[in-house]
This record gives structure tokens, C-alpha cells and sequence, in this order.
């Protein structure tokens, strides 16, 4: 169980979640990065940049 | 057989490959591309490198330096420069006589605004380097043309100033993306939005086209002249047939699974394999 940084929301992780994926708090919609799986640690995912994505 | 996996942020198509890896008998080993140094001599001990970088300069330096270092990569570093470029990927297209739509190309507001009013509005100004729809303009008129070309001069960086200017094609609302692997069109989607910008990550909507011949070939087309590899193409329906709009080479598919019934991920693991084990 981790702690959205935006909402302080309660958010249950999948059972294959992994360091590095990109997750969205149901609560409060921000999209976050899974940083650490034990402890648990969640931040913010960075903001799109200009070379991203195709 | 070791299997290197190229990331930053972990999206949904890297843990669908990953478990198309797994379903495979391989464990890919994730490479983070944040965490990443290299030396000019040598890379992570692996036998062929999957690029998955939601950064296109990421990627690209990336590939270069991995491929220096003797490890083949999927997509190569050829595949990415020109796929990454529109500008490139028009070139590549027109080398081998592919049907695209009319392009120019300027690198000040004075000989933009002189290409747009001959190639006649409507026409989309594209930044060479850029995905997902961002920082696309519909120019329909001299006015549009004018404020937008000094706005990009203005504020943008100097990227910005290489103006792509692409004639603007009636969709009628749609567009489609078809997937190549390795040579072979494995599957198509339509997307379709009320928007001019016909982007999933904008919004679109996603349902099934049936791969034709003329979809087949104008891919498969599409995807040898910018190298082969893995890629998404993006073609207009227009009155005169097929055209090619764009070339993808870290292509996004979580919305084309269901949608075609191909499991896009596990061809795309079978392929790498495959690359592999022919050395």
C-alpha cells in the first residue's frame, strides 16, 4: 500500500507492479511513477517533454 | 538468451512486452534509461537491445552508442533517426517514390509564408521533432499563417524554426495506423476523432481496419524505406489512394490489442527472439 504525493490517497498496487511504471491515482487523477516497491514510494511522474511519446 | 529492455517511464505496452518476454521463456532485463551511463566502448552485457524510450533524443543517443558497442538493437539507431524526424522520415519516403502528402520545408517566416500560399491553404506546420499531436497547427489562412510563424520564431526554440509544412489532407475524420514487423503488416487500426487531429493520445477513437492489400503494401513500403524494424505508420485516405503521414518507430499499441485481436506484443516479442537466434 503506498500514499499518493498529490491527495495523500490510499493506493493499492498490482500484484506485478514494478519500479518504473506509470500508475494514476483514482482519486485525484495525477499521474505517478512507481520509485520503490519496498517500502513502497511514489512520486509524481515527470511532465511530458517535447521528444516524448510517438 | 539475453534480452535488454531500453526504459524511462514504465507505460502499459513495456509491461505488455515484458509479458510477452515472459510467455516466451525470456526475462527481459530492464535497462533504465535515467539511470543509464555510457563509455563510447562498451554496453550492458546483452544480445540484442528492445528500445522502448518515451524520449526521442533518449533513444536516439542511446541506440547510437549501444550499436557502437557491438549490440544490435530493435529498433536500430537508422530506423530511429529517420522515424524521429519528419523532415528525415519525408526524404526517406520520397526515395522510394512512396505516396505521402505534399511537403515543404523553410527555415524562415518569410520563405514559410512564400511555401504555404503556394502550396495553398489549408496546411499543417509540424515541428520536425514531435509526437502525440502536440504543437500541430492547421493554417487556414494568411493571417493564421503569418501569427503562427512569428509566434514559433518568437518563442520557440530554434528547432521550431525548421518549418515542415505538410499540405492539409480531408480525412473525413479519420486516419489509420497499421503495424509492421519485421516486413509484414500485421494488423491496422482507424482512429477516429471529431478533431482534425486524429491522435489516440488526443483522444481518438480506436476501432478495427482490415488489412488490405493496399494497406499491406504502402506499409510494408513505408516501414523498408526508413530501415524495417518494428513500426507504426500512419496513413490518410485520400481521393487519389493511400498516403503515408507519418512513421513510428517506438510505436504505442495497448489500444489496438482488443481492438484488431493480434497480440501485438507477443509478435513483436517473437520477433526480437527470432532476431537472435539468427545471430
Amino acid at each position: 500500500m503506498g500514499e499518493c504525493p498529490v491527495c495523500a490517497a490510499e493506493i493499492k498496487l498490482a500484484d506485478d507492479a514494478m519500479a518504473g511504471e506509470l500508475i494514476v491515482c483514482d482519486d485525484c487523477g495525477a499521474e505517478l511513477e512507481i520509485v520503490g516497491l519496498d517500502p513502497v514510494k511514489l512520486n509524481e511522474a515527470p511532465s511530458a517533454e517535447e521528444d516524448w511519446g510517438q | 538468451m539475453k534480452i535488454g529492455l531500453l526504459h524511462s517511464l514504465i507505460r502499459k505496452e513495456e509491461k505488455l512486452l515484458i509479458e510477452a518476454f515472459r510467455n516466451a521463456g525470456v526475462e527481459p532485463i530492464m535497462i533504465d534509461d535515467r539511470k543509464l551511463i555510457l563509455d563510447f566502448h562498451s554496453a550492458p552485457d546483452i544480445d540484442i537491445l528492445v528500445e522502448r524510450s518515451i524520449n526521442h533524443s533518449r533513444a536516439l543517443h542511446a541506440l547510437r552508442l549501444f550499436e557502437s558497442a557491438g549490440v544490435p538493437c530493435v529498433n536500430s539507431y537508422h530506423v530511429s533517426q529517420i522515424c524521429g524526424d519528419k523532415l528525415l522520415t519525408t526524404a526517406a519516403l520520397k526515395d522510394r517514390g512512396i505516396a505521402q502528402p505534399e511537403c515543404r520545408v523553410a527555415f524562415t517566416e518569410e520563405s514559410a509564408l512564400q511555401a504555404i500560399e503556394e502550396l495553398g491553404y489549408p496546411v499543417v506546420l509540424k515541428p520536425a521533432v514531435g509526437s502525440w499531436g502536440r504543437l500541430l497547427s492547421k493554417i487556414n489562412d494568411r493571417d493564421a499563417a503569418e501569427t503562427v510563424l512569428e509566434h514559433k520564431s518568437v518563442l520557440g526554440s530554434y528547432h521550431h524554426s525548421i518549418f515542415y509544412i505538410q499540405q492539409y489532407i480531408e480525412k473525413k475524420g479519420r486516419d489509420i495506423r497499421s503495424f509492421v514487423v519485421g516486413g509484414e503488416c500485421i494488423a491496422a487500426i482507424y482512429r477516429t476523432s471529431d478533431h482534425w487531429i486524429t491522435n489516440t493520445a488526443r483522444g481518438a477513437q480506436a476501432s478495427k481496419c482490415e488489412v488490405t492489400d493496399e494497406v499491406a503494401q504502402i506499409s510494408i513500403a513505408a516501414a523498408e524505406a526508413v530501415g524495417g524494424g518494428i513500426v507504426a505508420v500512419d496513413l490518410f485516405e485520400s481521393d487519389d489512394g493511400l498516403l503515408v503521414n507519418e512513421v513510428n518507430y517506438t510505436m504505442e499499441f495497448r489500444n489496438s490489442i482488443d481492438t484488431t485481436g493480434v497480440d501485438i506484443p507477443a509478435v513483436v516479442a517473437n520477433y526480437v527472439i527470432n532476431q537472435v537466434k539468427r545471430g
